[in-house]
C-alpha cells in the first residue's frame, strides 16, 4: 500500500507536468487544427532556459521563470511569423513538415547555446522531502501542483472573462465567423502559438529541478504531452489536464509493478487503447470545439 | 524509358565507381527508395499517414537477423517469414484505424511505432536489446556472393526498379484510379461503390511490406543492426523524404530519398551547425516549394520554356 501511494506521488507529479504540455498542444489545436510537433523543444528550451537564468546568472527565481516562459514564448511567436504565415497553401502535411523542421532547428540552436551536457536545477524551496500517508514527498511536487492549478485557473479565467480569451475561442469554435464579427484572427492565432509554446515553457521550468536537461530531452517530453492531450481528447483543456495526470499515474504504476524498461511504452500502448476504443478522446466529442 | 535511365546509372555506379564510401552512399540511398516510395503509395496516394514507419523497416531487418543469427535460417527464407509477419501485424492495426477518416491512422502509428522501437529494445534476448544484434551474414544468390558492395548496390537497385515499375503499374490501373478518387474525396469515392476501408488497409499493408523488404536489405548489407535506427526520428525523416521529393510521385521518391541521404552527408561541412541548417532546409523547402521538390522542378522548368518562347507569354500575370 505505501508503495502505491508512493508511485501515485510521483505519477501525479509527473502528470501534472504532461498536462501542462498537453494543454499547449490542445490549445494550439483548438485555434489553428494544427498539431505542433515543436512542441516538445518549448519545454526543452524553458527548463535550459530557467536554469541559465537563475543558476547562471543568479536573477531571482521567479524572475527566472517568467524569464524563460518568455523565451519559449517568443520561440512559438517567431515559429509563427517566420514560417507557418509565410505558407501560401496551407496544405496540413505541409504545416507539420516545417514544425518539424522547426524542432530540429530549435534542438540544433540548443546545442549550441547549451552545448550537449545535461544540466540539473535546484528544487525551487529548500525544505527537505516530508512524510505524507506514508510515503515521501517532495516539496517540489507540491510547486509543481500549485503551478499548474494557477495555470489551470489563469486560463479558465482569461478564456471566460478577458475579451482576448472569448475572442480566441470564437476563433476556435470558427475562424470564419470570428473573422466576421471583427476579430482580427490572424492575431489571435499568433496569440495562440505564444500562449502554447509558453505553457510549454513552463512545463519545461517544473520538470527541471526533477530531471536532468539538455537539449534533446525535448522529444520525448513532447510526445508524451501529445498522447496525454488525444487521450484526454485534443482540443479540450479538461481533456488535457485528466490525460495528462492518467498518463502520468498509469505510467509510475507501470514502473513500479511491472518493469522500468516498459517506462516509455505505457503512453503508447494508453493512445493505441484510446485510438480504439474512443478516438475523440476520454472528454473528446463533447468538449472538442469548446475551451 | 526511364526505367533504361535508373539501371543505366545504377549500373554505371556499381562498375564505375571504386569508393566503398560511394557505393555503401548509393545503396543507402536506393533502400530509402524503397521505403520512400513505399510511404508515398500510403501518403500521395492514399491520402494517409504514418508516423511510424521505422517500425516496419525495424521488423523486416530484426525478423531475418534474429532468424538468421540465432536460428541459422537462411536469409531467403527469413525474408519470407519477414513478409508474413509484417502483413499480419500491419493488418492487424490498421483495420481498426482505417474505419476512422482524418489524421487517426497516424496517431496509430505513432503508437505503433514507439511501442516497436521499446520492443526492439527490452526483448534483449532475442533482438540484443541496446547493444544491438551482431553477424548478420551476408547473402548470396546460388553461386554469386552478394557481399561486395559492387554487388549489393546492384541487388538494391534492381529491387528498387522492380517496385518502381509495379508501383507504376499499380497507379495506372483501376486500383490507382480507385486511389485518385479516395484521396480526393473519400465520401465520394464510396458513394461511386468503392470498398475505401479495404483499398486503404491494402494500401497501408503494401507500404509496410516494402518498409520491411527495405529492412531486410538494409540487416544483411550493415550486418549489425540496433534499436537507435528505428526510431520515431527516422520515421519522421522517410515523412520527409516523401513530402520534400512529391506526393503522389514516384520519382519525387527517389528524388527526396536521394536528397534527404546525402543532405547530412554535405552538411557534415556545417559541423555543430549542422541540424540547424537541416531544420532550415526542410523549413525553406516547404515555404517555397510545398508540393515537394520533383513538381516544384517541373513548374520551374515549364515556365522558363514558356518564357524562352515568347517575351509577352513569359509574363503569368
Amino acid at each position: 500500500m505505501q508503495e502505491f501511494v508512493q508511485y501515485l506521488f510521483s505519477g501525479v507529479t509527473n502528470g501534472a507536468v504532461y498536462a501542462v504540455i498537453a494543454l499547449g498542444f490542445s490549445m494550439l489545436y483548438s485555434s489553428t487544427r494544427l498539431i505542433n510537433f515543436a512542441q516538445g523543444e518549448f519545454v526543452m528550451i524553458g527548463a535550459l532556459s530557467v536554469i541559465s537564468f537563475w543558476k547562471g546568472l543568479k536573477l531571482p527565481l521567479p524572475l527566472a521563470f517568467a524569464g524563460a516562459v518568455g523565451v519559449a514564448a517568443l520561440a512559438g511567436l517567431l515559429l509563427d511569423r517566420l514560417a507557418i504565415r509565410k505558407v501560401k497553401k496551407p496544405h496540413p502535411i505541409v504545416l507539420v513538415i516545417i514544425t518539424v523542421g522547426a524542432s530540429i532547428l530549435l534542438r540544433g540552436v540548443a546545442m549550441i547555446v547549451w552545448g550537449k551536457d545535461a544540466h540539473g536545477s535546484p528544487s525551487f524551496s529548500d525544505s527537505p522531502p516530508f512524510e505524507f500517508l506514508g510515503a515521501t514527498l517532495l516539496p517540489q511536487s507540491l510547486w509543481i501542483l500549485f503551478i499548474t492549478l494557477m495555470v489551470v485557473a489563469g486560463l479558465h479565467i482569461f478564456h471566460r472573462k478577458s475579451l482576448t480569451g472569448r475572442a480566441m475561442v470564437a476563433c476556435a469554435i470558427s475562424k470564419k465567423a470570428a473573422a466576421i464579427v471583427g476579430i482580427p484572427t490572424e492575431r489571435m492565432v499568433q496569440l495562440a502559438f505564444a500562449m502554447s509554446a509558453a505553457m510549454g515553457g513552463i512545463g519545461g521550468v517544473l520538470i527541471a529541478p526533477i530531471s536532468m536537461s539538455s537539449y534533446d530531452v525535448g522529444m520525448n517530453l513532447g510526445l508524451k504531452g501529445f498522447c496525454a492531450a488525444m487521450i484526454g481528447g485534443l482540443g479540450s483543456s479538461w481533456g488535457a489536464i485528466l490525460g495528462g495526470l492518467l498518463l502520468g499515474i498509469l505510467e509510475a504504476l507501470g514502473v513500479g509493478f511491472l518493469s522500468s524498461g516498459l517506462k516509455d511504452a505505457v503512453a503508447f500502448v494508453l493512445l493505441l487503447l484510446i485510438l480504439y476504443f474512443r478516438p475523440s478522446g476520454i472528454l473528446g466529442k463533447a468538449a472538442v470545439e469548446r475551451f | 524509358m526511364r526505367y533504361l535511365i535508373i539501371i543505366a546509372a545504377a549500373t554505371a555506379a556499381g562498375f564505375g565507381l571504386s569508393s566503398p564510401y560511394l557505393l555503401q552512399l548509393i545503396t543507402f540511398i536506393g533502400i530509402n527508395t524503397l521505403l520512400a516510395l513505399g510511404l508515398n503509395m500510403l501518403m500521395g496516394y492514399a491520402g494517409q499517414i504514418s508516423l511510424g514507419h521505422a517500425a516496419f523497416f525495424g521488423l523486416g531487418a530484426y525478423t531475418t537477423g534474429v532468424l538468421t543469427v540465432h536460428y541459422h535460417w537462411s536469409p531467403w527464407a527469413a525474408l519470407a517469414a519477414a513478409i508474413i509477419l509484417t502483413v499480419i501485424v500491419a493488418f492487424l492495426i490498421a483495420l481498426p484505424l482505417l474505419q476512422l477518416s482524418g489524421f487517426y491512422l497516424g496517431m496509430g502509428t505513432l503508437g505503433f511505432g514507439m511501442i516497436a522501437n521499446v520492443v526492439f529494445r527490452q526483448w534483449s534476448a532475442l533482438t540484443g536489446g541496446d547493444s544491438g544484434l551482431v553477424g548478420i551474414p551476408s547473402l548470396d544468390l546460388g553461386p554469386v556472393s552478394l557481399s561486395s558492395s559492387r554487388n549489393y548496390l546492384l541487388l538494391v537497385w534492381a529491387v528498387v526498379t522492380l517496385f518502381i515499375f509495379l508501383c507504376e503499374r499499380l497507379i495506372d490501373s483501376r486500383i490507382g484510379r480507385a486511389l485518385k478518387a479516395v484521396h480526393d474525396s473519400e465520401r465520394a469515392a464510396s458513394s461511386m461503390g468503392i470498398d475505401t476501408g479495404r483499398l486503404k488497409v491494402q494500401i497501408f499493408v503494401l507500404s509496410a511490406l516494402m518498409a520491411a523488404i527495405a529492412g531486410f536489405l538494409y540487416a544483411h548489407f550493415v550486418s549489425f543492426i540496433s534499436p537507435g535506427t528505428f526510431d520515431f526520428i527516422f520515421s519522421v525523416r522517410l515523412v520527409t523524404m516523401v513530402v520534400i521529393g512529391g506526393m503522389a510521385s514516384i520519382w519525387g521518391s527517389l528524388l527526396g530519398a536521394a536528397v534527404l541521404t546525402l543532405l547530412p552527408e554535405a552538411l557534415g561541412f556545417f559541423a555543430q551547425y549542422e541540424m540547424i541548417v537541416y531544420g532550415l532546409v526542410l523549413i525553406v523547402i516547404m515555404i517555397v516549394l510545398p508540393q515537394g521538390l520533383f513538381r516544384g522542378i517541373q513548374d520551374i522548368y515549364g515556365q522558363t520554356k514558356f518564357s524562352g518562347q515568347s517575351p509577352s507569354a513569359g509574363s503569368k500575370d
